[in-house]
């Protein structure tokens, strides 16, 4: 196989997010591996090493998972390929600004 | 020297039968009153060390007992051989208390008030002089083939990146493992950086009354932010943490939690406590740094594994702490406070296991006498965990 492949890492497979081990730029179209299955992700977005983009679609409001477990949930709709942080996900832990004295 | 099945480590046994890998003479500050005369010991006489700090008056309750439980816990780590507790006098974490208490351990213990003495350059003296003659008899300590069980080693990340929780992490918990396995005992810390993965710890608690506790630190450190009205995240995680690729609390939790290993959950204990139980045991710290790792010595601790994906300097004054970078760039741009590089992991060149392999080779080094990093360049770090406000 001629194509070459990117340095990702995808923890678990209900994953909806993978993790980009080298700068990886928009347009891009990477092959992303897991225990079940491989994904094929055009990126929509230029990913810095070490952060994250969508596998798979995420809707506003869903849960998003990586270790298999929620790290937060989508603050709006996030297509597949696009870079997945703090602009477009929330954590929901410790969230004294929504529940607490103030919220 | 007949060393070692990786079970063994030149170690000095203490009157009590705790072992240290260090051989420090504590100038220990009550107060921070007391601070500034006991570094200046630290430079009159080779052999001591100290810490700064800005605690020991006008605290009540449950604040009074934690700082009083820190200060007492540095004092008895086993790696002090000796400690001159030097106070102000008149402040409310009494010098003459903290000395009892360490005394308990069987080994030198000197009270010096500053008060009593005139001021600052007669204690100080007077303080110098007794170092002087512990240092000596330290000196004189000759270390002992010890087995790995009479170690507890803290845990840590700090600065941490995406690759923690895929590099370092995961090789610590690898080393955490076989620390339990040799019957000696590993120290998972960080109460904030657990939040998110905490149903995963409770999940292997010993009974449920350790699993019940689990949810409790988890609910009361998560409870703080809820209470005050702020959002956790302004703090934690941490502009660096963001740029290195973290975006919430709960996925740098998971990434945290990995140090953990797969061993049972042994106990949960509090601030600066000493463990019970052999195995891997939670102490309920925050993150920040430096005051778990202050806990994490407090409770025993004569090592610290430290991962690092963005690069910290930090160390104690009387525990050796082993940095490991979570990724090669970082390992090699802040080399002069490296020990260790995980980065292997995620270029592919090593496994989770020989990482561990690495790391754990490392500790016996460590413990047979080889200086970190932190240790060669006076990383002498102290914080405690204020849990009460100052009257």
């Amino acid at each position: 196989m001629a194509e070459k492949q990117h340095k990702i890492v995808m923890m678990k497979p209900h994953d909806k997010v993978a993790v980009a081990l080298e700068p990886l730029s928009a347009g891009t179209t990477v092959n992303v591996r897991n225990a079940e299955t491989t994904l094929t992700v055009q990126l929509k977005d230029s990913i810095e090493f070490g952060h994250k983009f969508a596998v798979v679609p995420i809707a506003e409001g869903e849960d998003i998972l990586k270790y298999g477990e929620v790290i937060g949930m989508a603050t709006r709709a996030i297509e597949v390929g696009e870079h997945v942080h703090i602009h477009n996900l929330e954590g929901k832990r410790g969230r004294g600004d929504k529940i607490g004295a103030n919220g | 020297m007949a060393q070692t099945d990786k079970r063994t480590f030149w170690g000095y046994r203490r009157p009590n039968g705790t072992v240290g890998i260090r051989n420090h003479v504590l100038i220990l500050p009550t107060i921070v009153c007391a601070t500034q005369a006991a570094r200046q010991i630290t430079e009159l006489v080779h052999g001591t060390v100290s810490f700064i700090h800005q605690h020991g008056c006008a605290q009540v309750g449950v604040d009074f007992e934690q700082t009083m439980r820190t200060y007492i816990g540095m004092g008895a780590n086993p790696n002090v051989y000796g400690v001159v507790v030097l106070g102000l006098g008149c402040e409310t974490h009494q010098a003459k208390m903290i000395a009892h208490e360490i005394a308990k351990t069987g080994k030198p213990v000197e009270v010096v008030a500053i008060q009593d003495y005139g001021g600052t350059l007669m204690a100080t003296a007077q303080g110098a002089k007794i170092a002087v003659k512990m240092v000596q008899e330290a000196s004189m300590q000759r270390r002992e083939l010890c087995d790995f069980s009479e170690l507890i080693v803290g845990t840590e990340c700090g600065g941490s990146d995406a690759c923690s929780g895929l590099s370092a992490n995961p090789a610590v918990g690898v080393v955490s493992d076989r620390i339990a396995d040799l019957g000696g005992t590993s120290i998972l810390a960080e109460t904030t950086e657990l939040i998110g993965a905490e149903h995963l710890l409770a999940e292997r608690a010993v009974d449920d009354k350790v699993a019940k506790r689990v949810y409790e630190v988890i609910h009361a450190m998560e409870n703080r932010a809820i209470q005050m009205g702020v959002d956790i995240r302004t703090g934690n995680p941490s502009p660096g943490n963001i740029r290195g690729g973290l975006s919430s609390l709960e996925e740098k939790s998971l990434g945290a939690a990995a140090k953990a290993g797969t061993r049972p959950l042994q106990e949960l204990i509090d601030y600066a406590q000493k463990p019970t139980r052999k195995g891997l045991v939670w102490m309920d710290t925050p993150g920040h740094d430096i005051e778990q790792l202050t806990g994490m010595v407090a409770g025993g601790s004569q090592l610290a594994l430290f991962t690092t994906g963005r690069g910290t300097p930090t160390g104690s004054p009387i525990a050796p702490t082993i940095k490991i970078a979570t990724n090669s760039t970082v390992f090699e741009s802040m080399n002069d406070n490296i020990d260790l590089n995980a980065g292997t992991i995620i270029d592919g060149t090593e496994t989770i296991e020989q990482v561990g392999e690495r790391i754990f080779d490392e500790i016996i080094e460590v413990c047979n006498g080889k200086l970190t990093k932190a240790e060669i360049l006076k990383q002498h770090d102290f914080g405690i965990w204020r849990i009460g406000p100052t009257f």
